[in-house]
């Protein structure tokens, strides 16, 4: 099963879960991540230890998609 | 009854391309990208700063005494602002790595947030966390330390303080820290372009003003 999430002041919600299987879960998920990008949040997968990557549409295979806003300088 | 998943949805989440730069640095055009040769700039200028700073003062001092002995008070000024100035600015480094004042009643949100920060991050990073405050992330520019508001990027006897952080009060210590631990793996280089850099100079000099729990980070 795989999950989207986003990191907020619970630390963090289960936004969607999909399987790949599972079209209409998975559509569900892609409208979820869509509306959370349009609120700002960017997506992230992790690609490795140490690496991570900004994806633009919903990777249906990743086990975990973080959604989290952006940074800026302090 | 077409499935549900043709047209755009299923098309475009096969499609799914990842984005190499991060997007932030479109909010600081006028910044070139951090880059080794840059750092190594920067960090020779901060040094020159530094010496700029002290020199005239240790020198003022030398020769007030030498011209009036009884101006030694005078002098010892100058000394202590050639001490001082370069403190702040190490003061100013270490500040970056400073945790936030928690949220009231906040610890299960806090908990959550702890359990995410873990997954992201191997064994030996959680143990430094949990003593120090502080994720160890090691890059290509060096080795970073990310702390809740800022990070510190360690390379040799140097370290860069940066000021990062994500605009929302409202999430716990470990979303913070998971928040630029994510952009710094995205993207190093554009981390450190967005981040202001509040100060570059030896680690020793940032360690003594880190709090006492955080200063093992800085020496691994």
């Amino acid at each position: 099963m795989s999950r989207l999430i986003r990191m907020d002041h619970t630390g963090h919600s289960t936004v969607a879960e999909w399987s790949a299987d599972d079209p209409v879960a998975v559509e569900a998920a892609v409208v979820a991540f869509r509306e959370e990008l349009d609120r700002g949040y960017l997506a992230m997968v992790t690609t490795g230890p140490g690496h991570a990557e900004q994806v633009r549409e919903l990777p249906i295979d990743s086990e975990l998609v973080i959604l989290r806003l952006p940074i800026s300088g302090g | 009854m077409a499935p549900p998943l043709q047209g755009r949805g299923l098309s475009a989440a096969m499609d799914a391309a990842p984005a190499a730069l991060l997007p932030e640095t479109a909010a600081v055009p006028w910044r070139p990208r951090v880059d080794d040769r840059r750092l190594r700039r920067v960090g020779r200028l901060w040094t020159l700063t530094t010496v700029a700073h002290v020199v005239p003062f240790l020198l003022a001092a030398a020769v007030l005494v030498a011209l009036e002995p009884l101006s030694l008070p005078v002098a010892l000024g100058c000394l202590a602002h050639a001490w001082i100035i370069p403190e702040l600015y190490a003061q100013r480094g270490a500040n970056v790595a400073r945790p936030r004042r928690r949220r009231a009643g906040g610890e299960g949100a806090e908990r959550v947030a702890l359990g995410l920060l873990g997954d992201l991050v191997d064994h030996d990073a959680r143990e430094v966390h949990a003593r120090t405050g502080l994720v160890p992330e090691r890059g290509r520019l060096g080795t970073w330390l990310v702390g809740e508001a800022g990070a510190l990027l360690v390379r040799d006897r140097r370290v860069f303080c940066w000021c990062v952080r994500v605009d929302d009060p409202d999430l716990p210590s470990g979303d913070r820290i998971a928040h630029l631990l994510l952009a710094l793996r995205a993207d190093e280089q554009g981390f450190a372009t967005v981040a202001n850099l509040a100060f570059a100079g030896s680690r020793w000099r940032v360690r003594r003003r880190l709090a006492r729990p955080m200063r093992p980070a800085l020496d691994g």
